[in-house]
């Protein structure tokens, strides 16, 4: 542990620790579990996205030959007063999560879960289904948050009154929440500036696309003992949750992880987890499950749709003076929309004088949103971004100029008000002004660029890993830390790096809850950040035992080595004084093990500041006039990264995130009518495709971050908040329209161009969710 | 009350290069027959309607998408999936540059991208990168944003995996 200059292993391209299971089929994920005697659950869904649910009749389910199990709410056990709240990204609390995994006394969306079956085969099942009556009274729709927020409008829940600063409000509201944050005086602000530009804008409810439909395996024993194998980004986190629901202390409750196909903070929440345990427990055989893609449109937790109002100010030489939004989020059926990432992401690379934010999260008759990939980031940063490329216009001023001008530095405020420690903004906005994809010109009819900057200020929370030194040599690190992307390989490179031993010495093993102590789950950019800290702590205690067993070895007779005097670095220890031979090995010392007792090195992140990230993307694009049409042409992502731990999954990030951006941002959206979705597949709701892109060139800038042994900072959410607004403004460079609404289909894009052109009057804007005037 | 269910019919097929005779539902596809009557789940099921290419497998040669065929189509067929890839403990040259390019990050598509990639380069072993996009895009990807996977199966194409 000398702290060596030139790393062996960090920074470097390692091939992924799962890349030999993954291309040969041998990866089991959530689908692949299997037991004998197992069955097969269905969920029974609302059909109607408001409904009372007067009486639920499940008894000619029960007479179907091979129906096993048939549950509702009555098999919940009966809620404790104790309120918890879960979270991850975005909080739930306890009798919200209960609700939202089974319907109570109403449907609050379509596709709301209301009983579910266990048989024999998937098709009894799905016949039992049918057989279920269910009285339904059906009430008046709540579309979005605009309709939802109107004086009068019907109430979801007739007992959520608003949270506010203020007293408490007379009536109940499907406004859950209203938050303030900022700093000075706006309205001064504004009055100083030589230019003020105002605009409203607008998002739609996105899926996180996760090609994995959600799936788990439950199974309980004579004891009530519950193991169940999940997909989820936390075990933990699941374990707390079906604790909570189903009253089953966490030691009796085992969550095992298997591979996790995509999760993009969709997989945070318990949904068919507790249905299955409450049909294994009733029918004394384990329990599969596994959603329909159209059950995952329908039952899941989508990202957030938006309207933001932005309001900004800047003097002539470019510096802002004042910076306001208003944000109304809509959270779906159940409070807790990510208002909070909102708030911290959309101004968070600039310096202002005075700033203000206003937040509304607002229910709605839609699935409860979960987060999506740095939640809330992507819907504001589309407003701010947008409408910073308009007051560079305004005043002149070359857009990367502009953002140059106000970019943030240490020492300078994050949005929450607290000082931002080690960030490489200004690093990063002086590559992307080297760099040819912004000095080349973008030239051609129809053709422009766009850039936008995006923000991520990451999660913390606690994580832990367990070293152990094995008696041959080899070092295994333990966790509960489940594996979203690519853990298990940068684990195995720091480890090696940090204990200086050969990475192919290095295992990393992700286990269930019952193997491993308590660590967060896998989201918010945070997991390689934070595990690399707990990796230090853990392989410096594992070393620290080491050194005990080491001086017994190095000492004789005559002279006893003090484990203070003993030394390590690349497999060896050896004494500074009092030893006359010259060194053990690793190996030599962790074979004692055998006989001396555990080695073991715990590793705690403890309590660490944020490592907040930073990207620009920069997209060129080319408008069909006549269809609207947009084509990518170029697209190029920069990021400060901290330090790269594996520069090619960092990359693979950086894509990802951008590719998920560029869906949000020109084809994808729920298509409701009515609260029913009428694009429930991937046929419909249009993710991109393999030609719908161009090669995602990423360039990573470097500026270590104030914490952690490498420098590292998360770098898994920001990319996915800049394309958007990139887009937007690389559109109207091309032919010269604000896009104020997502996505930009070839439809609005078309529309646009028309009212522009010849004041034709736009009719069916796609999609037409809100009642607000274009 | 009973579901009435028709009966089980046989099914001779050649998976992998190995014979199998298995007993399917006459309305089960060939995913479901290779997942749950095979043994094999290497392919996965994505969205089950065709959109998504996630169970992309060769059969006969031709890349499908195994939720669209029905099982007893199979009949006498040869069906390659991905654990049939290597052979005799070799890797297949786009399993090995799917691994070394970073093409694959959580890997439940993996499966589908490899088999579709495999039909590419079977049937034009030099393919621009145009024809390999056209060539996946019926395999959605929501981890990579396709960049990697494009070039790892240009490396295989210029013949830099051996």
């Amino acid at each position: 542990m000398t702290g060596r200059k030139e790393p062996r292993y960090v920074g470097k391209r390692v091939i992924k620790a799962d890349a030999l299971e993954k291309v040969t089929g041998a990866a089991l994920f959530g689908a692949d579990a299997r037991l004998p005697g197992m069955l097969h659950g269905k969920v029974l869904r609302s059909p109607h996205p408001h409904a009372r649910i007067r009486a639920i009749d499940c008894g000619k389910a029960l007479e179907l030959e091979g129906v096993k199990a048939v549950v509702t709410v009555a098999d919940l056990p009966p809620f404790e007063e104790a309120k918890a709240a879960f979270g991850g990204e975005l909080m739930i609390d306890q009798v919200h999560l209960r609700k939202l995994t089974i319907a109570h006394d109403k449907a609050l969306f379509e596709g709301h879960a209301i009983a579910a079956v266990a048989a024999t085969s998937p098709e009894v099942a799905e016949a039992a289904l049918e057989l279920i009556q269910v009285d339904y009274e059906l009430l008046p729709v709540v579309e979005n948050a605009l309709d939802a927020m109107k004086e009068g409008a019907p109430l979801l829940h007739e007992d959520l009154y608003t949270d506010t600063l203020g007293e408490r409000p007379k009536a109940p509201s499907n406004i859950a929440s209203i938050i303030e944050g900022g700093w000075g005086d706006v309205d001064k602000g504004f009055a100083e500036a030589d230019v003020v530009l105002e605009k409203s804008y607008e998002t739609q409810m996105v899926h996180q696309g996760y090609i994995e439909p959600q799936a788990c395996l439950a199974s309980v024993d004579a004891d009530g003992n519950v193991t169940v194998w999940v997909s989820t980004q936390g075990t933990f986190n699941a374990q707390r949750q079906l604790s909570a629901l189903l009253m089953i202390p966490l030691h009796k409750l085992n969550v095992v992880p298997l591979e996790i196909g995509g999760g993009f903070g969709g997989k945070i929440y318990v949904m068919l987890e507790t249905l299955a345990i409450l049909l294994a427990r009733k029918s004394g055989r384990p329990v599969k499950m596994v959603m329909t893609r159209a059950e995952v449109f329908r039952g899941t937790g989508p990202g957030s749709p938006a309207y933001i109002d932005v309001k900004i100010g800047a003097k002539r030489d470019g510096h802002l003076t004042a910076c306001y939004a208003k944000m109304i989020l809509d959270a779906g059926a159940f409070p807790g929309s990510p208002v909070a990432g909102a708030f911290m992401v959309g101004f968070a690379p600039y310096k202002m004088p005075h700033f203000k934010q206003e937040g509304y999260d607002v229910v709605t008759n839609k699935p409860r949103v979960q987060a999506y990939r740095a939640p809330g980031g992507t819907a504001v940063a589309f407003a701010v971004e947008s409408a910073l490329d308009q007051v560079a216009e305004a005043l002149g001023i070359d857009p990367l100029e502009l953002r140059r001008i106000n970019a943030v530095e240490e020492g300078d405020l994050m949005t929450s008000g607290q000082k931002y420690n080690r960030i490489g903004l200004k690093q990063l906005l002086e590559r992307v002004a080297q760099h040819p994809a912004w000095t080349q010109p973008s030239s051609g009819p129809n053709r422009g660029r766009g850039l936008a900057l995006g923000a991520w200020q990451g999660a913390v929370l606690t994580t832990t890993a367990q070293v152990i030194a094995n008696t041959d040599g080899t070092v295994t690190v333990v966790t509960g830390q489940v594996d979203v992307t690519g853990t298990r390989t940068t684990i195995q490179q720091m480890t090696a790096e940090l204990l200086e031993l050969p990475l192919e010495l290095v295992k990393v093993n992700v286990v269930d809850t019952h193997s491993a102590p308590y660590t967060d789950l896998s989201a918010g950019s945070r997991t390689t950040y934070t595990m690399s800290v707990a990796l230090k702590n853990g392989c410096q205690d594992l070393v620290a035992h080491m050194k005990r067993l080491a001086a017994d070895l190095l000492s004789h007779p005559e002279s006893k080595v003090r484990p203070e005097d003993v030394n390590y670095s690349n497999g060896r220890f050896w004494a500074s004084r009092g030893s006359e031979q010259p060194s053990v090995s690793w190996r030599e010392v962790a074979e004692r093990s055998r006989t001396r007792g555990p080695l073991v090195g715990q590793g705690n992140s403890g309590r660490l500041p944020p490592a907040p990230t930073f990207a620009a993307h920069v997209a060129d694009v080319e408008v069909d006039q006549e269809t609207g049409k947009v084509r990518l042409l170029r697209y190029t992502c920069f990021q400060e990264v901290g330090k790269a731990i594996n520069p090619q999954q960092v990359e693979g990030q950086m894509q990802g995130g951008a590719g998920q951006g560029i869906g949000w941002g020109l084809f994808e959206y729920y298509f409701y009518q009515q609260g029913k979705l009428l694009n429930p597949t991937f046929l419909d709701y249009r993710m991109p495709t393999a030609l719908d892109l161009p090669m995602l060139d990423s360039v990573l800038v470097e500026v270590p971050a104030s914490e952690g042994p490498f420098g590292a900072r998360g770098v898994g959410e920001v990319p996915i908040v800049p394309p958007a607004a990139a887009l937007a403004n690389a559109i109207y460079r091309a032919v010269g329209v604000r896009m104020s609404r997502l996505p930009m289909t070839p439809e609005n894009v078309y529309w646009a161009l028309q009212e522009k052109g010849a004041g034709v009057t736009p009719r069916g804007h796609a999609p037409v969710s809100s009642s607000r005037g274009s | 009350m009973a579901l009435r269910i028709p009966p089980r019919i046989p099914l001779r097929t050649t998976i992998n290069g190995d014979p199998y005779e298995l007993m399917v539902k006459p309305y089960q596809t060939l995913l479901e027959a290779l997942r749950d009557e095979a043994g094999l789940t290497g392919t996965k099921e994505g969205c089950g309607n065709g959109n998504c290419g996630s169970c992309t497998v060769l059969f006969n040669g031709l890349p499908v998408n195994s939720c669209l065929v029905l099982a007893p189509e199979a009949q006498d067929g040869h069906i390659v999936t991905v654990e049939g890839l290597a052979k005799d403990g070799r890797l297949d040259p786009l399993q090995k540059a799917f691994s070394q390019h970073g093409a694959l990050q959580c890997g439940i598509c993996t499966p589908g991208f490899l088999m579709a990639a495999r039909a590419i380069l079977d049937s034009n072993p030099h393919p621009s990168e145009k024809v390999i996009r056209a060539g996946i895009a019926g395999n959605l990807c929501r981890c990579t944003g396709y960049d990697k996977i494009v070039r790892a199966i240009m490396a295989v194409a210029r013949g830099e995996v051996d």
